[in-house]
């Protein structure tokens, strides 16, 4: 019964998208006020209703209701029951139920919490989100509905595999899915400025906020995956340019372009229509991404199950949303008058750069993520593009953007003191130096690249504090007045600092992967394997059982020099009734290098394969995901996006902006 | 002028990107299978042992003939659902179908044929999977044809099924056996 | 069915990573084990999607590394031994695309966007700057007056 009123409750839902997709758009040409309004009261009751059936969905799978094919193929009575809520995401329908939540989430967001918008803005904004909705409302009735009913109703489910009962696992999705459907919002705000005809500095301060939250929370799926490939995949790699992955790292790179030319269109009202296509592409590069793992073009570890008449029917959503928002730019965009002109040496130019170096990125990783598909499409030969191809092209693209970093934000608006800013900057420079000479020693001469990213890292980070400080005045006035700068400083501008500061932390990270040592051996219990001047003493390996699987468990006791630094125990876990293997790897971390272990087989004489590593600064990468986050959610709490406009709301109730 | 057009260059740019997608999708590929790098090729030249030191599978006596070979093993499930099918080949359609057991113990694969049948001329053991990869088998079953030049003419990756069968395999037997 | 089974498989991989190279497969020569590693590094396992034989738990992964091995000790230079896998599974195996007219578009097509696009802001901004736009357009006089009416209202 709860399952039919979910189902029901989708098809209301569906109703009223096409409702919020048709009237306000009408209303906002012919300011007729009430049927603006609407927008407001469907796009909340859209939500109401799709959280209805996701609710619904998951009460299927948490009472293990297997008269719901969903349910039965993808859950089981026997999963703990965190695993059970999270399952309902882990298929191809559950997520899109996810998918869709999520969407109406942000509508609603936007229809209660976007009252300083101009009335026909909004109305158009929420129109642009219905017609999303009703895209993938109608694609999930049509084609994937998770409320299909099995008769007659079996008494176990299929869906227990061990690999995928994890929590990090289990919870990268929803964060990814706030990324990816988030960008719908900037999406459809360049949409409905494009049918206004205007956009202009505070257009891209209501748009911001909105881009913050999607590219924040995108950050931490990325990185939240990436973590859980590391720990679980039993060597340590923690990025593998998979299709999936270049998926969400598109849309992540074109973001956080968006993000910084929007600035230019607040503060000097440039770069426009620029920006406008930028938050299309954000959008449909996370559509193209949906496509591309739920139609079966490509293959990948991540790709769902898949049925035929899906991928024609997302291509199609694609060629409506993408085509038409492009074409709709292609006729509007020229319109949008041009901004404030400013020299190629200064803050506007290096948001330019960064938009350049970004985008271009973007494009490589789309080229090598595609060209197997394009070759193959042109009956050329099967090819594979991994990771050779993306470190010889994206990474070099990288490295002048990460320089400008540092440089960038010490630059005026409108034209900029290059020289004095590399003079302020000289202490980074210094800085660097001595970075590099001290890598360079440390790691004996090591990877000749890997001690220049590491340089690199550090003038980011050396730069950015410079930055800081210089704009508190350190040192420079008495600290009563360097903390009152520090105090009132928009908190935008520390956002900025802070997740400028991750990403040096992060770029630290992913080089010093050049310098991790590994040692894989076959070890009897009680004897050493060494590892970057670690001894790793492997105790005993017991058999343990457990109700579900069968563990074989390594004791491992960890010494550096007379001290006892861990004790690891990695596992091998053997699911009888799946057929299945899974490793649990051992993680030691002292935050600034991860000892890592995994066991391998039995050589069948009584000793182990020990799989052992040592992995300077890598959970660096994650922390700096952490830092660029916070950094994005301490801009969002910044004042100016909540008011500033309040001034606008006094104005006179039904005056329309001039047209 | 140029201008306008240079705004529509994103919007043109998807509709060939859509092409791409839409090629992609009707052309019904199965991106996880991978095309055989020796088509058209000579087929790697083996010398099989076969069951009790019988004789066993080689490529020079199969030179002049059209061959199917099946590549199989007992302990691989999919490979039993497409016995019934290789049976049938084998004994209505008179498929010259030649079998190499992948890595799999005499015994077991003796046992597997008299179990499911043996729909095989002549059956070669692959212990060691050396000729496997020569051949570029990646997972078994994997089926090819051989012309009569010895050159390799086809490959079906997975189980047989009777759709494939009869449109890709059975054309290409007779074709091959016409010429 | 066979891309369940692959799908299946490859999972299973994955998480068995514990068998990827092993140290039964290492050779004595250092120097020869250490070209092996970075070979291997290089090369798809066709099975599992985005590995490398180096990682992969597959039973052809491991048959892959050590054919690989084999042609190395039988004096192969780094090259053959990778045209000798490539000959038997194709191009896909190769995780580098080859540099060949093919693959023109994907090496070349990075650093040619960056300059087109370079070019095109370059050409954009020297425009503007001929054009001499410096902002909004200034207010005519209706709009002048309307503009004194509403900051009289808003008071």
């Amino acid at each position: 019964m709860i399952v039919e009123i979910g189902h029901y409750a989708l098809i209301l839902a569906l109703c009223l998208a096409v409702l919020q997709s048709t009237v306000p758009l009408f209303g906002a040409a012919r300011r007729n006020m009430a049927w603006m309004t609407l927008a407001q009261s469907t796009a909340v009751t859209q939500f109401v209703l799709i959280a209805v059936a996701f609710g619904a969905l998951i009460n299927a799978y948490v009472t293990s209701d297997f008269s719901v094919a969903n349910v039965y193929e993808n859950s089981s009575t026997l999963k703990p029951l965190l695993y059970k809520v999270t399952g309902v995401w882990g298929n191809h329908e559950g997520s899109m139920i996810l998918w869709v939540f999520i969407l109406s989430l942000f509508g609603a967001a936007v229809a209660l919490f976007g009252v300083n918008l101009p009335p026909a803005l909004r109305a158009r904004v929420l129109a642009v989100q219905g017609m999303i909705g009703t895209g993938f409302l109608l694609f999930i009735l049509l084609t994937s509905d998770p409320f299909r009913r099995l008769v007659p109703a079996p008494l176990q489910g299929e869906g227990l595999n061990p690999v995928l009962q994890d929590p990090g696992l289990a919870f990268h999705p929803p964060f990814l899915y706030l990324g990816y459907v988030g960008f719908s919002i900037a999406f459809s705000f360049a949409v409905a400025a494009l049918i206004e005809g205007r956009v202009d500095a505070a257009w891209a301060r209501w748009v911001r906020p909105w881009t913050l939250a999607a590219w924040c929370t995108l950050t931490v799926g990325i990185a939240m995956g990436s973590w859980w490939s590391y720990y679980t995949l039993g060597w340590g790699g923690w990025w593998f340019w998979d299709p999936v992955e270049n998926a969400s790292f598109m849309p992540w790179l074109v973001g956080t372009a968006l993000l910084h030319s929007a600035i230019v269109v607040e503060k000097r009202d440039a770069l426009k229509s620029w920006t406008i296509l930028l938050a299309i592409i954000t959008f449909s590069l996370s559509l193209v991404g949906t496509f591309l793992v739920r139609s079966g073009v490509l293959t990948s570890v991540h790709a769902f199950a898949l049925s035929p008449g899906r991928g024609d029917f997302i291509l199609a959503l694609l060629l409506v949303a993408i085509g038409g928002s492009l074409g709709l730019y292609a006729w509007r965009a020229p319109q949008l008058k041009g901004g404030g002109i400013f020299a190629p040496i200064s803050r506007e130019g290096a948001l330019v750069l960064n938009n350049l170096l970004l985008c271009t990125g973007c494009a490589t990783v789309f080229l090598g993520t595609l060209y197997p598909l394009f070759s193959e499409d042109l009956g050329g030969p099967k090819l594979s593009v991994g990771f050779p191809f993306f470190n010889r092209t994206f990474v070099p693209l990288m490295v002048p953007m990460l320089m400008a970093v540092a440089v960038g934000p010490m630059l005026a608006w409108k034209r900029g003191d290059l020289r004095g800013a590399l003079q302020r900057l000289w202490l980074a420079a210094a800085g660097t130096l001595l970075a590099l000479l001290v890598a360079f020693y440390v790691t004996h001469g090591g990877p000749v690249l890997a001690v220049l990213g590491l340089g690199l890292a550090a003038w980011v980070f050396l730069g950015v504090v410079i930055e800081w400080t210089d704009r508190i005045r350190l040192g420079r006035t008495p600290l009563a007045e360097t903390w009152r700068r520090a105090r009132t400083m928009p908190r935008a501008a520390h956002g900025m600092t802070l997740a400028h500061l991750g990403l040096a932390i992060t770029v630290a990270g992913i080089t010093a992967s050049a310098w991790q040592q590994e040692r894989i051996d076959v070890v009897h219990p009680g004897g050493d394997l060494t590892v970057a001047g670690y001894v790793f003493h492997l105790d005993d390996v017991k058999t343990i059982p457990s109700p579900d699987f069968t563990a074989e468990r390594a004791d491992i006791t960890v010494r550096k020099g007379n001290d006892i630094i861990a004790v690891m125990h990695p596992e091998k876990r053997s699911f009888a009734q799946q057929g299945a293997t899974t490793s649990v790897t051992a993680i030691h971390t002292n935050l600034l290098a991860d000892l890592y272990a995994a066991l391998g087989d039995s050589d069948g004489k009584g000793g182990w394969t020990l799989r052992l590593y040592w992995k300077p600064l890598v959970p660096w990468i994650w922390i700096g995901a952490v830092f660029m986050a916070a950094g994005g959610i301490i801009s969002l709490s910044d004042r100016r996006w909540r008011v500033g406009i309040a001034a606008r709301a006094r104005a006179p109730r039904g005056a329309q902006p001039a047209e | 002028m140029a201008r306008r057009l240079l705004y529509l260059l994103p919007a043109a740019l998807f509709v060939v990107l859509a092409g791409y997608f839409a090629i992609a999708l009707t052309s019904g590929r199965d991106p996880s299978l991978l095309p055989s790098a020796l088509i058209d090729k000579p087929a790697p030249d083996f010398t099989l042992a076969g069951f009790d030191g019988k004789e066993g599978l080689s490529r020079s006596a199969l030179q002049g003939k059209v061959a199917v070979i099946n590549f199989f093993a007992s302990w691989c499930v999919p490979c039993r659902s497409e016995e019934p099918l290789l049976m049938r080949l084998a004994e209505e359609e008179h498929v010259p179908l030649y079998g190499i057991a992948y890595k799999d113990k005499p015994e077991n694969a003796r046992r597997y044929l008299d179990q499911l049948g043996d729909p095989y001329r002549g059956v070669g053991l692959d212990q060691s999977g050396t000729t496997a990869i020569n051949f570029g088998v990646y997972g078994v079953p994997e089926t090819y044809l051989i012309d009569k030049q010895g050159h390799i003419r086809f490959r079906f990756v997975g189980p047989l099924t009777a759709e494939a069968v009869e449109r890709e395999l059975l054309p290409r037997i007779r074709k091959l056996e016409g010429s | 069915m066979s891309r369940l089974a692959l799908i299946a498989l490859c999972l299973l991989a994955l998480m068995s990573a514990a068998r990827a190279v092993e140290p039964s497969e290492r050779l004595r020569d250092p120097a020869l084990e250490a070209r092996a590693r970075a070979i291997s590094q290089e090369l798809r396992c066709v099975v599992c999607q985005n590995e490398t034989i180096d990682e992969s738990g597959a039973d052809i992964a491991h048959d892959l590394r050590v054919l690989l091995r084999q042609r190395l000790l039988a004096g192969d230079t780094d090259q053959q031994a990778i045209n000798y896998i490539v000959a038997r599974y194709g191009q896909f195996v190769l995780l580098k695309p080859r540099f060949e007219p093919a693959t023109y578009v994907l090496w070349f097509g990075p650093p040619v966007l960056l300059a087109l696009a370079a070019l095109a802001i370059a050409v954009n901004l020297r425009r503007r700057r001929n054009r001499g736009e410096a902002g909004p357009a200034p207010l005519d006089p209706a709009e002048r007056q309307r503009l004194a009416k509403l900051l009289a209202e808003d008071g």
